[in-house]
């Protein structure tokens, strides 16, 4: 764990080997490159204490089960839960899906309405979707106003209706606008309706507090996060005892019969066969990191590149900006009467690296009735050259599309 | 260099596509989707004596998926069916003529797919993957 007392991105980055490659990377939001402190982690986790966790009695299993558990308190000390209320799983996705499948199955029935928004990335439509499809239950859409933040009258009202569950992001990857979270929490529990909050793009610029939320189920991915593939799910321990594991296989298990089995106690019985012991490791490394760096510094650093960005955008006279100027995390724009893919195309010439597409959120894109969007965004290394560099290449597309 | 790719002539066939719209009764309706990246594509021909009497296309997509769609119609009008259903990707590499990047190769044959897809159903056969390219 590296100790900074003051931040200074110029710093940070030497944190990053990946920048020893030269290239602006302006796609965080879609993955975070690794510190140091990470990849190290997670090389000392298989150089040093490889063995198979709550298995061997050996003291090498010892230690890497409690490098693994050690790993969920470390999590759980991140957004003030337990660690009996967090489960590892692959992604954010997979959260989600494992919280439809098991908790989804036994409460929703036919006519019941699972409440979602238009902002929603895929990962939080399809999984209600299927479990609507099987269960006879429907969808219903909370919009988004003209100035691309959630319409609160709207959800308001929606909620009045008492839906069987409320899934809903915290920041969305294409606005980066961020939902009153707290507010909106408080508001469905009042009409009785439970909260899933994916936290995905939230996470790694806000200090999260499931206490202070109040919220039922919290999902995020571990590699937005500056850390490994591997996803976190957060639930009411409540919930999680009540709830039916959906895979099957070792580790879930407390007793096996030929006949039938018995459930290992949660968290473990929503975590079968082998789990990802390095990605465990590594997430709670870069939550050592984050923490070090302080949110606060992050927060501020962040909205100063983000002011700068914004500035840069406005100053080339031919982009369109979606969502609100008050944001977090990405900046979503299209660039004159170009389609984002050549945009993009034309940025990567110039080493710079921006997404381009849907953004896995179709449904907002109808909403904004636009094909596809260009999109920067930034993390804890992203430097104002980074951006001057990005700018300085969208001068030169300027030119070469005749804009 | 990928500033290559975007010559005056691509550019100006994206922002006025030659054959853009659609038919008023058209034989064969056709249409695909680059899941990667959303773009799309919608081929619909008038057939003529075996022939392409006449072309429309309608699509989201980028310069290169636009650019490309709009010149393969231009290169497909009048041609036989059986023609048509032996395009290469080759023939759209040259009728574009600028050097494309791997990554944005899918964009410039949308449209190629879309039209062989919709050739084929008129024709009954099936369009296999190795036929794409």
């Amino acid at each position: 764990m590296r100790l900074v007392s003051r931040f200074n991105p110029l710093d940070v980055r030497k944190d990053f080997p990946f920048f020893e490659k030269g290239l602006v990377y302006l796609d965080t939001a879609a993955t975070a490159q690794k510190p140091k402190a990470v990849l190290e982690s997670m090389t000392e986790c298989y150089v040093e204490h490889n063995a198979n966790v709550h298995r061997g009695v050996y003291a090498l299993a010892q230690e890497a089960t409690d490098l693994y558990e050690g790993a969920r308190k470390r999590v759980a000390k991140f957004i003030n839960a337990s660690s009996g209320e967090i489960v590892f799983v692959r992604n954010a996705t997979e959260a989600i899906n494992l919280v439809a499948q098991s908790w989804g199955r036994a409460n929703i029935s036919k006519g019941d309405v699972i409440l979602v928004t238009v902002m929603e990335h895929h990962s939080n439509i399809v999984p209600w979707q299927m479990l609507a499809k099987s269960a006879g239950a429907s969808l219903e859409f909370v919009p988004v106003s003209k100035d691309g933040l959630l319409d609160m009258d709207a959800a308001r009202l929606s909620l009045r209706k008492k839906p069987k569950l409320f899934a809903f992001t915290h920041v969305s990857n294409v606005l980066g606008a961020v939902n009153p979270a707290k507010e909106l929490i408080a508001l469905a529990h009042r009409e009785g309706v439970p909260v899933l909050l994916d936290a995905s793009q939230s996470v790694p610029h806000v200090r999260l507090d499931v206490g202070e939320l109040g919220v039922d189920f919290l999902v995020f991915s571990g590699h937005k996060l500056y850390g490994p593939h591997i996803g976190v799910l957060y639930a009411k321990r409540s919930l999680l005892e009540a709830m039916e594991p959906v895979l099957g296989g070792g580790d879930m298990i407390k007793e096996v019969a030929l006949s039938h089995s018995t459930w290992n106690d949660a968290p473990w019985k929503f975590e079968a066969g082998t789990p990802n012991v390095s990605g465990a490791v590594g997430l709670a490394a870069a939550m050592d990191y984050l923490d070090a760096l302080g949110f606060d510094a992050i927060a501020s650093h962040e909205k100063d590149i983000m002011d700068y960005a914004l500035e840069g955008l406005d100053s080339l006279g031919c982009v369109a900006i979606y969502g609100p100027r008050d944001r977090v995390g990405v900046i979503s724009f299209n660039f004159g009467d170009m389609h984002a893919h050549d945009v993009s195309s034309v940025l990567d010439e110039s080493g710079v690296c921006v997404r381009s597409g849907h953004h896995c959120a179709q449904p907002l894109m109808g909403e904004l009735k636009i094909p596809a969007c260009a999109r920067m965004s930034f993390g804890v290394y992203t430097t104002r050259s980074d951006i001057d560099r990005a700018m300085e290449a969208l001068r030169k597309a300027k030119v070469v599309f005749g804009l | 260099m990928v500033f290559d790719m975007y010559q005056e002539f691509i550019l100006d066939y994206y922002r006025h596509p030659r054959n853009f719209g659609t038919l008023p009764h058209p034989d064969m309706i056709s249409h695909d989707v680059n899941t990667s990246c959303g773009d799309e594509v919608t081929m619909q021909v008038l057939v003529k004596d075996d022939r392409i009497g006449n072309i429309r296309f309608t699509g989201k997509g980028c310069a290169i998926c636009i650019a490309s769609s709009s010149m393969l119609t231009e290169h497909a009008l009048g041609k036989t069916l059986d023609e048509v259903s032996r395009f290469t990707k080759d023939d759209v590499l040259n009728l574009i003529s600028i050097p494309i990047s791997c990554v944005r190769l899918k964009c410039a044959l949308l449209g190629l797919k879309v039209l062989k897809l919709g050739v084929y159903q008129f024709l009954g056969k099936k369009l296999e993957v190795q036929d794409e390219n």
